[in-house]
């Protein structure tokens, strides 16, 4: 059973509190390697908390982070990241007067002369424009601050940025909320492409025939708990709209779902035995 | 770096022109960098003020005795301002430059009088000059670590720090100048030149263009530019924020103390009452050249020529006759509208 191998990425129990807001209430997650699994929820479930917390920019009250059965601390960005990480965060996180190639190389600048940290500025053009290429995004001038960019455009280049650095787990937080049909078709390709590398993708969207399109498996989080999940090809899109409406019940979405051998088990039915 | 692969390499010899369109900068390329380039505003203000002045006394303004004198009276600012770049960059501000300008100057002068006083010699010089970088350092040090770890506003924290610093100052002299540092600080480079040019300008210039390169073209440039335009971008990339913010009021604290030698040498002593606009004139300086108070904006070059705008404008109305404390009715309110327009700029970029 799939079930029972070692996630590579696992969180328990997780709680974060924003004063009388219970953002993440004992909220678990599972992803594995070479899927995709798409996070969905309604506005103010917890998704992006939830993934800050797994991406070290967050630190959560309380519960645990597992990488391959083995408890992690991410006290910083810079944990996540040597654990091979990378995150597309949905406020996107650029600094919008450097140009789209400081931004892809910001914390991991390529130099000229180390010992003095001198920029290699044209090398890191090249990497820039090669990498944005490579997901066929169309960048006028990858020399033009970032302010001057699109919204679709700046969300291209968070995506290339993660893409190009990530081992083994990538986050995406609504990558694709702004971008057009063709960018986010392309989004959606280089997901595949990604996950066919191995690295396990951990997609937010609120687009469901997206969702069914692109991810192996859904976990829905409502009010901070995940409350259902679902193998993608078996589910529908009135059961991800009522597992998070709360219309279906966890019951009945487990019930649903595990009546298939292949499906998920019950969300709430905490973070199982993991050897 | 860690073990992250980067799929994002490119073969060495991938040098013809990227795929997805690189424009070479073309002719006109160049006339819109130029054209939407603060420095070239900045240059342009000058030149006008300068040319007014010149029109009004045709004779007197703009002599070569009155550029080198002006660059000369500008050498403190201009440091000072150099380290101001590197603070404003980051979205905050240092109020305490003038304040730290005395205090260095004092504390470096103290030592130079209970050590031979005039009579120093280089050694001398150089260990006061020490002493003098480092108390700034030092100085700036604390108000760094008030901004990005107590996380006090910089306007208040070197507010502070201005009234703290000056105290300081007075309580060490008594209120008293002090008197004549070492011969070789005092005539070779407050009055000697090398090749027909002051030292003064010759230091000042080149802190200058040192620290502009390294504006330009290093992390702890990038990193100035990224913490002011988005801090949780640069911590999120792992950069560490609060570290950097340390090291640049530290900067700015020691490039307050080398400014306070400068002064040093060019007055041939202390002058406890002569800064406390300093910081009003840097800030200007460094606003006109370019540089945005909300950070992630601005350049050394720019800098290098908004700060002998306030100079310009204070020997142009000398010579014209203006009452003397006119100028600082100027200069202030040179800076609301310099701030003004950037305002602007910025509502500009954020409505395209
Ligand atoms: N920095 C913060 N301070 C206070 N409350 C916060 C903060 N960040 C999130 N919250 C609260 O935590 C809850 C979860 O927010 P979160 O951003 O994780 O939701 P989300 O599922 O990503 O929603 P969306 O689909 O709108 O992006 C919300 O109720 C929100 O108001
Ligand atoms: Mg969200």
């Amino acid at each position: 059973m799939p079930e029972e191998s070692t996630p590579l990425l696992e969180a328990r129990d997780l709680v974060k509190r924003y004063g009388q807001v219970q953002a993440l209430d004992e909220a678990n997650f599972t992803a594995g390697e070479g899927e995709v699994t798409a996070l969905i929820g309604d506005n103010g479930a917890g998704k992006s908390t939830l993934v800050k917390s797994l991406a070290g920019a967050l630190r959560p009250d309380s519960g645990q982070i597992l990488i391959s059965g083995r408890p992690v601390t991410m006290s910083s960005p810079l944990d996540a990241r040597a654990a091979g990480i990378e995150t597309v965060y949905q406020d996107l996180a650029l600094a919008p007067d450097l140009d789209a190639a400081a931004n892809l190389h910001l914390g991991r600048e390529i130099y000229w002369f180390r010992p003095l940290r001198i920029l290699n500025k044209p090398e890191m053009r090249r990497r820039a424009v090669t990498a944005f290429a490579d997901l066929g995004v169309e960048l006028r001038d990858v020399s033009a601050p970032v302010a001057s960019l699109s919204g679709g455009q700046r969300q291209s280049v968070a995506v290339a940025r993660a893409v190009a650095y990530a081992s083994k787990i990538i986050f995406m937080d609504e990558p694709t909320a702004a971008l057009g049909v063709l960018q986010r078709e392309r989004v959606l390709d280089n997901i595949r492409r990604v996950r066919d590398r191995g690295i396990a993708v951990v997609l937010i969207s609120h687009n469901m025939p997206e969702v069914l399109s692109v991810a192996d498996r859904v976990e829905v989080l409502r009010m901070g708990r995940r409350v259902a999940r679902f193998r993608a090809a078996d589910a529908t899109v009135e059961q991800l709209v009522g597992a998070m409406t709360g219309a279906l019940t966890t019951e009945e979405a487990t019930v649903r779902s595990g009546n298939g051998d292949s499906a998920g088990e019950n969300g709430n039915g905490d973070g199982k035995d993991a050897a | 770096m860690t073990g992250t692969r980067s799929d994002a390499t490119v073969t060495p010899d991938d040098t013809s022109p990227p795929r997805s369109g690189l424009r070479l900068p073309g002719g006109r390329e160049i006339g819109r960098r130029l054209f939407t380039a603060n420095e070239t505003w900045t240059i342009l203000a000058l030149v006008l003020i300068m040319a007014f002045f010149t029109v009004r006394a045709p004779n007197t303004f703009l002599t070569t005795n009155d550029l080198s004198l002006m660059a000369e009276n500008t050498s403190p600012l201009l440091i000072m301002a150099v380290g101001q770049t590197f603070v404003i960059l980051t979205a905050g501000i240092d109020l305490s430059v003038g304040s730290v300008l005395v205090l260095a100057s004092v504390v470096s002068d103290e030592y130079f009088v209970h050590n031979g006083g005039g009579k120093g010699g280089w050694v001398i010089v150089l260990i006061g000059t020490v002493i003098g970088v480092a108390s700034g350092a030092g100085w700036g040090t604390v108000q760094g670590f008030l901004v990005s770890k107590a996380k006090i506003p910089p306007l208040i924290a070197t507010l502070g720090g201005f009234g703290a610093a000056l105290g300081v100052s007075y309580l060490i002299t008594g209120g008293q100048d002090l008197g004549a540092p070492p011969g070789p600080l005092a005539d070779t480079i407050g009055l000697g030149s090398v090749a027909g040019v002051s030292w003064l300008i010759v230091i000042s210039f080149v802190v200058t263009l040192v620290f502009g390169l390294i504006l330009a073209h290093t992390r702890f440039g990038r990193y100035s530019y990224a913490i002011g335009s988005n801090p949780e971008a640069g911590r999120r990339a792992g950069v560490a924020v609060d570290r950097h913010l340390i090291k640049v009021y530290a900067l700015a604290g020691a490039l307050s103390g080398l400014a306070g030698l400068i002064s040093l040498a060019f007055n041939n002593g202390t002058t406890l009452t002569g800064h406390t606009t300093d910081n009003l004139t840097v800030i200007t300086g460094v606003v006109l050249g370019g540089a945005s108070l909300f950070g992630g904006r601005g350049s050394m070059l720019g800098t290098f020529i908004g700060i002998f705008i306030p100079q310009v404008l204070n020997t142009g109305l000398q010579i014209i006759g203006l009452n003397e404390y006119w100028q600082q009715v100027a200069i202030g309110i040179v800076l609301v509208c310099a701030v003004y327009l950037d305002q602007f700029r910025r509502r500009l970029r954020e409505r395209a």
